[in-house]
């Protein structure tokens, strides 16, 4: 690995003005596995990639409930990654305790940035080693945020995050645009197309290694009228997963094809 | 000679013997009773400077509250000039009764709330509304009253909110309820029944100047008959469009039948 000389405390400025130690927090980001998230008019979702050790593990916990109205996906050290949403946790048991509200989404996660914050000014702290998107539903409608350690928030139409992210960022870059009026079904068809492109050459993505979370009324492959946040695992994503078009198939646009079962026929 | 140490000369705490000198039998009692700050330490179990009746209709545009501007040293007439509809927000306001000290606290702690939210989501879309402060404050009146040191105030917290109106009460215990009308204090027992009349069933035809007439008969009736009332109150209204608090104002009254009355006036006989 290379040296730095401004590298053992993140309360030294770099006499570039960078805060070297912040950014290997964000590189500590890269090597999570990815996560991707999508928002239309409706709903907002969240797909993850899990991971295992090996063969023998069971795969790391990638998405976590916050309230009834919000989840994140993470990307980076998962222990960490419990503290910042046991604090989410709080903050949104205390807003429904003395206002009887749903904590609003953005508050929520200017407050874990502004927690992040502090961790890169002073002394004798580290940064969180981890990144989320936060997907949530509130009086204002469907969001997605990024959150970072370095203590940065923003809000998404399309956003990912982790290992080889770059490449699903680039596929969300091209079809965002459609996005916000997409189905729930489309939408999370997008999210696939676009978290395949984060794994390698002879991987797959299948029941085992894919997260899927929603807010919003459910999709028709779920059998539920269940609208708040939910985390779909194991054999009740392999509907969706059948609605990916293969990777190898031509590169056809994800619309469906024009409807060929009509009862009438128009005749010639 | 006096062989105790602690006889010579302490500055506080007769009850600890500190340098154990006295012979148990002796020892200066240091359990319940003889704690010398037992009477120190004191919570309201009065309310002294009160408000008395707050009344609150719903009507067709909003939520109408009105009280008087009196507050009352006991029997005495103290303050003639006190306002008891305070704004909270843009669309929000608490009516208060009982202690006017204690609602002059509640009031600090609404502004220091509104500026809390203003500096951490000005604009976001995410105002508190009436819903969130009556919340808010039953939560303070119920953790005050599980302190055995209550907010003596019986509140009205009335709004509209996404063109939803708002209309709910809560007091020193933590107590909370809802309706069309409301009325606080005296004005529950005289008041009440004429706005529940004059309202229930009608809160959706009720035009602006229905409802003043409604509030102004029944601030009439109370000042007839409650004797911690004054004939000078104010109204406020919540609309979509915002908050407006009414200038003071007086019902015009008469007396002559009061001549017949014996025990009213200097008696003759």
């Amino acid at each position: 690995m290379f040296r730095n000389t401004y590298d053992s405390d993140n309360t030294v400025f770099s006499p570039q003005g960078r805060l070297h130690q912040v950014e290997y927090a964000l590189e500590a980001v890269k090597q999570g596995s990815a996560a991707v998230g999508l928002r239309s008019k409706t709903h907002s979702i969240l797909l993850a990639l899990k991971r295992s050790t090996g063969e023998l593990a069971s795969y790391q916990q990638k998405m976590f409930r916050i309230d009834d109205h919000v989840g994140i996906a993470i990307a980076g050290l998962t222990s960490d990654a419990r503290v910042l949403s046991n604090f989410m946790r709080q903050q949104a048991m205390s807003s429904k305790m003395a206002f009887n509200r749903p904590v609003p989404v953005n508050r929520l996660v200017s407050a874990i940035a502004d927690k992040a914050q502090v961790n890169t000014q002073e002394y004798g702290r580290r940064p969180y080693g981890v990144g989320f998107l936060v997907i949530g539903q509130d009086q204002s409608g469907p969001h997605l945020y990024e959150f970072s350690p370095s203590g940065n928030s923003y809000e998404y139409y399309a956003m990912s995050i982790g290992a080889r992210s770059q490449s699903a960022k680039t596929y969300l870059e091209k079809h965002y645009e459609s996005f916000a009026d997409c189905s729930l079904e489309d939408l999370i068809k997008h999210g696939l197309h676009a978290l395949r492109e984060t794994l390698q050459q002879d991987k797959d993505l299948n029941v085992n290694n894919t997260s899927i979370g929603i807010v919003g009324a459910p999709s028709v492959h779920e059998k539920t009228t269940n609208v708040s946040f939910r985390i779909l695992e194991g054999e009740t994503i392999q509907p969706f997963l059948d609605t990916m078009v293969p990777k190898d198939a031509p590169a056809a646009a994800p619309a469906p094809p024009a409807s060929t079962d009509e009862d009438v026929q128009m005749a010639e | 000679m006096d062989h105790f140490p602690t006889n010579w000369g302490r500055p506080r705490n007769d009850g600890f013997d500190a340098y154990g000198t006295y012979p148990i039998a002796q020892r200066p009692y240091n359990g319940l009773g003889n704690d010398v700050f037992s009477e120190g330490v004191q919570r309201t179990q009065q309310p002294i400077v009160t408000g008395t009746s707050v009344l609150a209709i719903k009507y067709k545009d909003g939520v109408m509250m009105s009280a008087d501007n009196l507050a009352s040293y006991g029997s005495l007439a103290r303050f003639k000039d006190i306002q008891r509809l305070h704004p909270v927000g843009t669309n929000t306001i608490i009516g208060a009764g009982g202690d006017m000290s204690d609602f002059q606290y509640i009031q600090a702690l609404l502004d220091d709330l509104m500026v809390e939210e203003f500096t951490e989501g000005d604009g976001d879309g995410h105002a508190l509304g009436p819903g969130e402060i009556h919340e808010y404050l039953s939560q303070v009146m119920y953790a005050r009253r599980s302190k055995m040191d209550p907010l003596w105030n019986s509140l009205i917290v009335g709004g509209v909110k996404d063109g939803k109106r708002f209309l709910s009460y809560v007091d020193l215990l933590g107590t909370t309820y809802s309706a069309s009308t409301l009325a606080t204090g005296y004005g529950s027992y005289i008041a009440q029944p004429l706005l529940r009349k004059a309202v229930e069933g009608n809160e959706d035809n009720i035009t602006e100047e229905e409802a003043v007439k409604i509030l102004e008969q029944s601030m009439k009736v109370l000042f007839y008959r409650d004797a911690r009332s004054l004939n000078k109150y104010q109204i406020a209204k919540i609309t979509s469009d915002g908050v407006a608090i009414s200038e003071s104002r007086s019902v015009d009254t008469q007396w002559s039948f009061a001549d017949g009355i014996r025990g009213y006036g200097a008696q003759t006989q």
